[in-house]
């Protein structure tokens, strides 16, 4: 894949530094981590949704062989604080404590509320079982629309509401205004359904105490080193120089750690108590009860237009799923969709709140994309019923609202600045690969002939901000953090350069990047840089990895680092070559005097020269070593067209993807391999959402999707061949013109497969389908629909997850919609 | 406890195990065969994949006794002298792989089904590593590699007409 027609190392495919471990089995995953005396922590939940607990007996356990140790949350809540959530997005919100472990009351099945240490796993998990737990069942919440009313039972009592917030926005003309010259109004409700994140690794942390200088360092498989020391300190009151934190290989994240977990806490917190070395490593059931989910919002969007089909105004009125407790950035998430919905189009009036809401289930936070896939999601699947309420094609309905390239930047009716697109040009490429008109015509002849399996065609694009974030932004919006990142560059002695970096990667290929965007800057070769990264002693300063932000953020910053590195050694050179700097040519790592080319050394000498410090000019630091931290002066906002064609099966309601085309704008491209992979990663995660996955509650608050036998992961059997493309607008924002892929595929997919599932069956008279499109929900539409059925939004009944012929994983059905009653969401 | 005898990867390991550790456990906190990761509880994810007397098994889902007195190929024995596999060199080639945790149950589910059926369609390879789940890549580059390391592919490397072999 090499593309030998790039000269410098941005813009090539490199192969990855990181492959040689993970291929043959040298890995370095949290849960490898064996030191001599290690004990293992093992964690007893709560069976129950909501209780109080009335007695905890950890005494039996301590007489189960291997048992070194047994603790209730009384025993260790001393000296422990609150987990922390870093966004509290409103003065007045409601934010309730967190223990790490639960001491009064539990609040969602999987609530820890007592630990056992002991000599191996095994024994630990045995254990547990001799804990002994009394609860007084209180009333589970799971209903956000219930969770509301006057007399509803409360999460938290003490804060006598289940509204953690309401965030409102509102800008342009007032929507009230636009809606009464609108010829066009639309009402829709959109359901979010809860994911679970599903890293193939589970989560997992390893503490080793010096108990004698008090220092701990704790291997976590974390995305966010660099914040979790400073949490962890916060929370167990250890001094943050005591702490190291070091995220070994970490093998995915999608949000799920980036996160402040109790484990970490308690794992720590253990550890400090026996002063010996404590390993948790949670199962994966385990984990869909105790890692955040994503998403769990009801959307009712508005918009209003005119009979072209021009936009005026958008309402969106968000009610989002906090679940129990608020975790890092657990309120923020819908607020960073908020500045979203508005998308690429251009309008008038734009009226947004988010109502926040405590449930009794596993708390939501980020997950890949994070608010913007919702965003889109809702604006993609209205702009669709627009043009068929129009009589328009949707491309046309988007073509007529869309800012023109020539456009930028642009100031958006949410108040964000747009640097540069060119949603023309995406859009074109991606009508061309995918064959639409062909498709629309074998639509049409299909229809007409009533076949049994159907075509839809849907259609999405997207914008998001991604490159997390301007600082000053993030003061605004009260995020309790900046948004910068850090890099340094080493020159050895021998002419190898470490490239130090405060991203953390679990998946995202930084070190091959880093080191092509340092080769060229530096004229080194690829091989001779080593990427050194997730260890707060190695790498000491950062702010870690999510959002799509390392590369426009952590990538800037190693750029900048490396100029200033050549800046250096370019004074070093001009003395030893006795000549002005301006003189000096400096091309491939060699700096030559002009007119003179013999004259020449390379950086790596000068590395070499700095080290010795035999001959440097007067006044100059030994060192052509730097620094840089960047803190960007706007987000990045990449953006795409996608396009799916699917096949439904109107007699069984499955759904097979026949083609997906992707043409995604992630401006200058550093490795295109790596960005090929990042949108076909995303591509699956936005289609899982569409099609297959769901946390599926009961009506207790149990969660009952919960197994990897339950929660249906695509395999490569359920997913197709997709064909990715791109258009390259460079970002204003940064030198490297980068504008982040992580969660770009993520983002238009859903809609995209959601508007060619309800492209397919509106000549049946079906007008929405809940997610996931499982055969299930779409068969049970389809029935609503001929019978003339008022619901047509296929949510009605059971609510049963998808399931899948080809994987052999069947989800059980739940019994209640997560996100309001069954069947309340008909067509406006 | 009981005594099993168990060659991994070439080497002969004698241990008193106990009748319910997991092969899985075994060859990470017995044997520190790390190399073999755990990704669920339930035998859906394939991480864990290993090579028991030719078969391809979960080791999640067997026990360590019942690999007594067998050969178990675990993702670490597979390269000779430093040289990788043609899999291993084409997962690498393809960028079949991100995070990597997966990686070592695809290569060991993939080097089964090349054993079976050393020329596999696309929707072949789609079908025999739906036992094995990755949460990063898709899947498309995954089944470009196992293509690729099929003798597969066209000159563009990317696309790879059905029954071509080279």
């Amino acid at each position: 894949m090499t593309d030998q027609a790039v000269e410098g190392e941005v813009g090539r495919s490199r192969l990855r530094k990181e492959d040689a471990r993970l291929i043959t089995g040298q890995t370095n995953w949290t849960d490898n981590i064996q030191v001599a005396g290690l004990l293992h922590l093992a964690v007893l939940r709560s069976p129950m949704a909501h209780a109080r607990i009335t007695r905890v007996d950890v005494s039996p356990a301590l007489e189960r062989p291997g048992v070194v140790a047994a603790f209730s949350g009384a025993d260790l809540a001393e000296g422990l604080g609150s987990l922390p959530c870093a966004w509290p997005v409103t003065e007045d919100i409601v934010q309730p404590d967190h223990p790490p472990i639960a001491v009064e009351e539990v609040r969602y099945a999987g609530d820890p509320v007592a630990v056992v240490v002991a000599r191996d796993r095994y024994a630990a998990a045995d254990a547990l079982e001799a804990i002994e737990v009394d609860y007084d069942p209180l009333p589970p919440v799971l209903d956000l629309e219930a969770a509301l009313a006057q007399d509803a039972p409360l999460v938290h009592a003490d804060k006598g509401t289940n509204r953690c917030y309401t965030w409102p926005l509102a800008t342009g003309e007032s929507f009230d205004a636009v809606r009464e010259r609108a010829e066009v109004t639309l009402k829709r409700r959109y359901h979010q359904q809860r994911l679970i994140p599903n890293a193939m690794e589970p989560r997992a942390v390893v503490v080793t105490p010096l108990a004698a200088s008090g220092e701990y360092t704790v291997y976590s498989a974390t995305q966010i080193p660099h914040i979790l020391r400073i949490m962890l300190a916060t929370v167990t009151g250890i001094p943050e120089h005591k702490l190291r934190v070091i995220a070994p290989d970490v093998g995915g994240g999608f949000g799920s750690k980036l996160q402040v977990y109790g484990e970490e806490v308690l794992a720590l917190a253990v550890a400090r108590r026996l002063g010996r070395p404590v390993k948790w490593t949670e199962s994966r059931s385990e984990g869909y009860l105790a890692t955040h989910h994503g998403r769990g919002m009801i959307q009712d969007i508005e918009i209003a237009a005119t009979r072209e089909g021009r936009l005026l105004g958008l309402k969106v009125d968000l009610l989002a799923d906090m679940g129990a407790y608020l975790m890092l950035v657990t309120p923020g998430i819908p607020i960073l969709g908020a500045f979203m919905y508005p998308a690429i189009y251009k309008m008038d009036a734009y009226a947004f709140t988010c109502t926040g809401v405590f449930t009794t289930r596993t708390p939501t936070d980020a997950y890949r994309g994070a608010g913007r896939p919702e965003a889109t999601f809702a604006i993609e699947r209205t702009m669709d019923e627009l043009a068929v309420e129009l009589g328009l094609d949707p491309v046309e309905v988007r073509r007529r609202n869309w800012i023109r390239h020539e456009e930028f930047p642009y100031t958006t009716v949410a108040g964000l600045t747009y640097d540069s697109g060119n949603y023309e040009a995406a859009t074109e490429k991606a009508l061309a690969l995918f064959g639409y008109d062909d498709l629309r015509a074998e639509q049409r002849r299909r229809n007409e002939r009533g076949d049994t399996v159907r075509l839809g065609i849907g259609v999405s694009t997207f914008t998001e901000m991604c490159g997390l974030a301007p600082s000053r932004v993030l003061r605004d919006l009260r995020y309790g953090a900046g948004g910068w990142e850090a890099a340094s560059i080493r020159m050895l002695p021998t002419g190898k350069v470490e490239v130090v970096t405060g991203t953390s990667p679990h998946g995202q290929s930084h070190e091959t990047c880093w080191s092509q965007i340092a080769a060229d800057v530096l004229g080194v070769p690829f091989d001779d840089i080593e990427v050194v990264h997730g260890d707060t002693k190695a790498a000491p300063q950062g702010m870690d990895t999510y959002g799509s932000r390392s590369l426009a953020v952590g990538g800037e910053a190693v750029h900048r680092a490396a100029t200033t590195v050549v800046e250096k050694a370019r004074r070093v050179a001009a003395h030893l070559l006795e000549a002005s700097e301006q003189d000096l040519d400096f091309r491939d790592g060699v700096f030559s005097v002009k007119g003179s080319p013999e004259a020449r050394k390379t950086i790596q000498e000068i590395a070499f020269e700095t080290f010795t410090n035999h001959d440097l000019p007067d006044g100059v630091e030994p060192t052509i070593n730097a620094e840089h931290v960047v803190d960007p002066e706007n987000f990045s906002y990449p953006h795409g067209t996608h396009l799916c064609a699917v096949e439904v099966d109107t007699e069984t309601g499955k759904t097979t993807i026949r083609s997906y085309v992707s043409v995604d704008d992630v401006g200058r491209v550093v490795n295109p391999m790596i960005v090929e992979g990042q949108v076909h990663g995303g591509l699956a995660q936005g289609i899982a959402q569409a099609l297959y996955e769901e946390a599926v509650y009961d009506a207790e608050g149990n969660l009952v999707s919960g197994t990897m036998a339950d929660y249906l992961v695509p395999s490569a059997a359920d997913l197709p061949e997709f064909t990715t493309d791109r258009t390259e607008t460079p970002a204003a924002s940064n030198a490297l013109g980068v504008k982040g892929v992580g969660e770009a595929g993520t983002i238009a997919s859903t809609p995209a497969v959601v508007n060619a599932v309800v492209d397919a069956l509106r000549p049946l008279g079906v007008r929405d389908v809940r997610m996931p499109c499982s055969p299930h929900r779409v068969w049970q539409a389809i029935q609503e629909a001929r019978s003339g059925g008022a619901p047509a939004a296929g949510g009605t009944g059971g609510t049963g997850p998808a399931q899948s012929g080809q994987s052999g994983q069947a989800a059980q059905s739940g019994e209640l919609g997560q996100y309001g009653q069954p069947g309340e969401e008909g067509p406006a | 406890m009981t005594h099993i005898s168990v060659k991994v990867d070439g080497t002969t390991y004698e241990d008193d195990v106990e009748p319910r550790l997991l092969l899985a456990h075994y060859l990470r906190d017995r044997l520190g065969l790390t190399g073999t990761p755990i990704g669920c509880d339930t035998s859906n994810c394939g991480a864990c994949t290993v090579d028991l007397d030719g078969a391809t098994v979960k080791s999640c889902s067997v026990l360590a006794v019942q690999a007594d007195g067998c050969e178990v190929t675990t993702i670490q024995g597979l390269a000779r002298d430093g040289e990788w596999t043609a899999l291993q060199r084409a997962f690498h080639e393809k960028h079949g792989l991100q995070c990597g945790y997966c990686t070592p149950g695809m290569i060991m589910a993939a080097r089964d089904l090349l054993r079976e059926n050393p020329h596999p369609s696309p929707d072949e390879v789609r079908k025999a590593l739906e036992g094995n789940l990755c949460r990063c890549t898709g899947y498309q580059n995954i089944v470009r590699a196992v293509l690729a390391a099929s003798g597969q592919q066209d000159a563009s490397g990317h696309q790879v007409s059905e029954g071509v072999t080279a």
